[in-house]
């Protein structure tokens, strides 16, 4: 028991530089969401049954946009879909848990807490520790709601101009530290950051990150064989 | 549809991004090929949500002069290759772009 709750805690203490940036982000999605017409409990409602930012902020985009429902939906679907790989990637380690367990990790697979308990997975040898991705998440979780609601009723009061929608763009950089410094990751982040950008406006339902991912993932691949041939 | 049969919609859907791959990957089915191809999800998916967002403006458009994004994040990157902190790269950017924007 106690070696789950340290590996909780740990899970939050590896979890807390990345939230810095997701309060900006949670405020800027109330903020906006009372902007675009939806009520403040529908708001604090998304939050909760969506829980994934990027992926709400884009619904209000299209959403104020009069964008079908379906467009939406399947946009959502498709800017989320990245979750699939994170999925494939800790699956390894949580293949022998109960499905109940399964079923309440899967709620908290998001960006930051797939990035930091990927890391640790990868270290470490402890049965319990899929309780490292439960301690990030519900990290997240927290400040997400917490902060949505901070949005809703701060509203307006905070100011545009000081541009916090840029600490979204930074916290991904700053998950990537550790993969600047080898080669093939920086061609891999390349390829699919230019594919991003370029297919941003092309690619239909907001589908660009899943099609800039496989990509480079592709190009991981091509590259590797190279390298395992010598 | 109702903003309410939006919101579950798009939940369901989340959810099951998030689930699917957890409920039907084996631990049998890993080899380390595809363990060695996995651990390049980070570095193939963070930079399509990176790139868009500091290169496109609010209207849609590629916008590469008078970007103070770009030198912000050219100087996150630089403190990142570094110092590989996480915390030094968020602020580094962060102070650097309020810099950029308030003060040049």
């Amino acid at each position: 028991m106690h070696s789950k709750f340290k590996i909780f805690l740990k899970g939050i203490i590896d979890v807390s530089p990345l939230m810095i940036p997701v309060i900006p982000f949670g405020l800027i999605f109330g903020v906006l969401a009372i902007d675009v017409g939806f009520t403040p409990v529908q708001t604090i409602g998304m939050s909760l049954i969506v829980f994934g930012g990027a992926s709400q902020i884009v619904l209000l985009q299209l959403f104020s946009g009069g964008a079908s429902s379906l467009v939406i939906i399947s946009s959502v679907g498709a800017v989320n879909s990245r979750h699939l790989l994170y999925g494939a990637v800790v699956s390894e380690h949580l293949s022998d848990l109960k499905l109940i367990w399964k079923i309440v990790i899967s709620y908290f697979l998001i960006d930051q807490a797939f990035a930091i308990s990927n890391q640790y997975f990868k270290k470490t040898k402890e049965r319990n520790k899929y309780f490292h991705l439960v301690g990030g998440g519900a990290t997240c979780w927290i400040i997400w709601q917490s902060t949505t609601l901070l949005g809703i009723i701060l509203g307006s009061a905070i100011p545009e101009k000081l541009g916090l929608s840029f600490a979204v763009p930074l916290t991904f950089l700053a998950l990537l530290v550790n993969d600047f410094r080898k080669f093939t990751n920086v061609i891999v982040i390349v390829v699919s950051g230019l594919v991003a950008t370029f297919g941003y406006n092309f690619i239909p339902f907001k589908a660009y990150i899943i099609v800039a991912a496989l990509t480079g993932l592709f190009t991981a691949m091509i590259l590797t064989r190279k390298v395992n041939a010598k | 549809m109702s903003n309410w049969a939006l919101i579950i919609y798009c939940g369901i859907i989340t959810y099951l991004t998030r689930f699917t791959m957890i409920a039907l990957v084996k631990k049998e089915m890993f080899s380390d090929r595809m363990r060695e191809v996995l651990s390049f999800v980070p570095s193939a998916i963070f930079p399509a949500i990176i790139f868009p967002a500091i290169l496109i403006n609010d209207l849609g458009l590629f916008q590469i002069d008078n970007n103070p994004k770009i030198i912000a994040a050219i100087i996150a990157t630089v403190i990142g290759i570094f110092t590989r902190s996480i915390i030094a790269t968020i602020f580094s950017g962060l102070v650097s772009y309020w810099l950029l924007i308030f003060v040049i």
